[in-house]
């Protein structure tokens, strides 16, 4: 089988507070940032993949690109991962050559930017908004405390979450909070939605970013080391979090996990570096076990005890995540340019030649999942 | 505060042709389900196919409206609308028929003491709007 990589990656410029940036314009700057990075010209862009809006019809349109492949998949945060995945299919079916994913969100200045209100006769709109949910801090979170029931996570332990990714962001100057925080600062920051304190949800920025994604065997035409697309997965649970079959534990993020695990050809002892999308505190607990680096309520513990942190042996979030680095509402691109820049040798808090990563994304509260697994090395 | 501030009202939902019968229901207050003929199981939110095997063989009852509570958090950033309420409870129940449903729990302090996971609640029905909305509380003995 064609073996597929990523040869092109990169942020915009600047990453945070950007209101001279629309949407529109931040798609345009990663994707610039992107070609420039795989050594191309848009001229050799022959697909195109991002979320609406403004949607890949726009975003080509900008840039004078004429696809012959066209993925408009959104299924909020991970669809960057998915389109990774649909773009390995379509590059082994010969559909297009050359593809270019972007994302850009003016998620805090709301530049050009679309609001999202359920429509009152959808099923979201007549059974969750009616009870006064108000966007992921009011959704998301709402699982929690049936997991720290069955499993006894400690608030602490949910605490320790965000002061273990503040330590990456501490390496990062491009991560957004940078101070060292302790579990007492986490818990005494204001309350948003109990149990989750300010510290423990993500945060709101504007940013971008882009990714060229082609064949492996032209490897050698681009300026940067190769990043090899070893497996990939996706799968959806629920369009409303009341829904989510089991409160403790995400069936999306196990199911996607699995088939690019199974793809890849590896288990988790394989795994060099990790990236779970991290909206919220609790996600990395439920992204650790539903990967199987830890058995059911093992992960609060696990973290807590430094083994995710800087030194230890799994390192997770190394950007800083969501809690720390950058969140633009749809955080999954963010998340494999970090994978990328491991691989590559280039990040700012950077592992000791890491030679697998992966890379776990959520879309919506629990809806969406896709899990890519990236290696320095083609498959053996 | 003196207001001339204007608040904006609560979201009411806009009923469906499937979700009709369930709104019809709170509005007599029943909280009807549905079930499906085939595989016997009860589902929530309405559709005209059984969720656990793909049957369209699936009628409307009305559930006992007995419940637990599953999960919540308490909300501190108002929804619009919701801005007197703060902080507010935004609940999951286990009904008794098995499915899980959204809701806000009436009758208890919205606390973290006051809000013990699988205590037993009760359906209570209030009206918004051009609807009428099941909302939970405590059982009454």
């Amino acid at each position: 089988m064609t073996g597929v990589i990523i040869a092109g990656a990169a942020e915009t410029d600047r990453l945070g507070k950007l209101p001279d940036h629309s949407t529109l314009q931040l798609h345009i700057e990663g994707a610039l940032n992107a070609v420039a990075d795989a050594g191309l010209s848009l001229r050799d862009i022959d697909g195109i993949a991002t979320v609406s809006a403004p949607g890949p019809v726009q975003v080509a349109h900008a840039l004078g690109i004429t696809p012959d492949w066209i993925d408009g998949t959104g299924v909020g945060g991970t669809s960057f991962l998915l389109h990774v995945r649909h773009a390995a299919a379509a590059i082994r079916a010969g559909y297009a050559r050359t593809i270019l994913i972007t994302h850009g969100e003016s998620g805090r200045s709301r530049v050009g930017a679309s609001r999202f209100r359920p429509d009152a006769s959808s099923p979201p709109g007549q059974f969750e908004a009616p009870y006064g949910t108000f966007g992921p801090t009011t959704t998301f979170t709402i699982p929690l405390l049936r997991y720290m029931k069955e499993y006894g996570l400690t608030h602490e332990q949910l605490a320790y979450v965000a002061v273990a990714q503040r330590r990456w962001a501490a390496k990062n100057p491009r991560a957004a909070f940078r101070d060292p925080i302790t579990v007492e600062d986490v818990l005494a920051s204001r309350m948003v939605a109990y149990p989750f304190h300010l510290l423990e949800c993500c945060l709101v920025t504007d940013g971008g970013g882009a990714l060229i994604v082609t064949s492996a065997d032209r490897a050698a035409e681009f300026p940067k080391p190769a990043v090899h697309v070893l497996g990939t997965g996706e799968s959806s649970e629920t369009p409303m979090i009341s829904q989510m079959v089991d409160f403790t534990e995400s069936q999306a993020f196990r199911l996607a996990g699995r088939a690019a695990f199974a793809e890849a050809g590896i288990g988790v002892t394989d795994v060099d570096h990790l990236m779970i999308y991290d909206a919220f505190a609790h996600v990395p607990i439920y992204g650790l076990e539903a990967l199987g680096f830890v058995a059911k309520g093992e992960a609060g513990p696990f973290i807590a005890d430094g083994n995710t942190e800087p030194g230890g042996p799994l390192p997770l979030n190394t950007n800083g995540g969501g809690l720390s680095y950058t969140h633009t509402g749809m955080y999954g691109m963010f998340a494999i340019q970090e994978g990328v820049r491991q691989l590559r040798g280039e990040a700012a808090a950077q592992l000791d030649a890491p030679q697998i990563s992966v890379i776990l994304g959520n879309g919506g509260m629990f809806a969406t999942s896709g899990v890519l697994v990236l290696g320095r090395s083609p498959r053996s | 505060m003196v207001g001339s501030v204007s608040v904006a009202a609560k979201p009411v939902p806009v009923p469906t042709p499937e979700t009709q019968p369930f709104w019809d229901g709170c509005a007599v207050g029943e909280l009807r389900l549905q079930r499906c003929g085939d595989c016997g199981r009860a589902y929530f939110y309405p559709r005209p196919v059984c969720p656990s095997c793909g049957s369209r063989n699936v009628s409307w009852f009305t559930a006992s409206g007995r419940a637990t509570l599953y999960s919540y958090v308490i909300n501190h950033r108002p929804a619009p609308g919701f801005e007197d309420d703060t902080p507010y409870a935004i609940a999951v129940v286990q009904l008794e028929e098995g499915p899980r449903m959204m809701t806000n729990i009436t009758g208890l302090p919205a606390t973290p003491e006051a809000l013990e996971l699988d205590m037993p609640l009760r359906v209570r029905f209030e009206p918004r709007g051009d609807v009428t909305l099941p909302m939970f509380g405590p059982e009454e003995n």
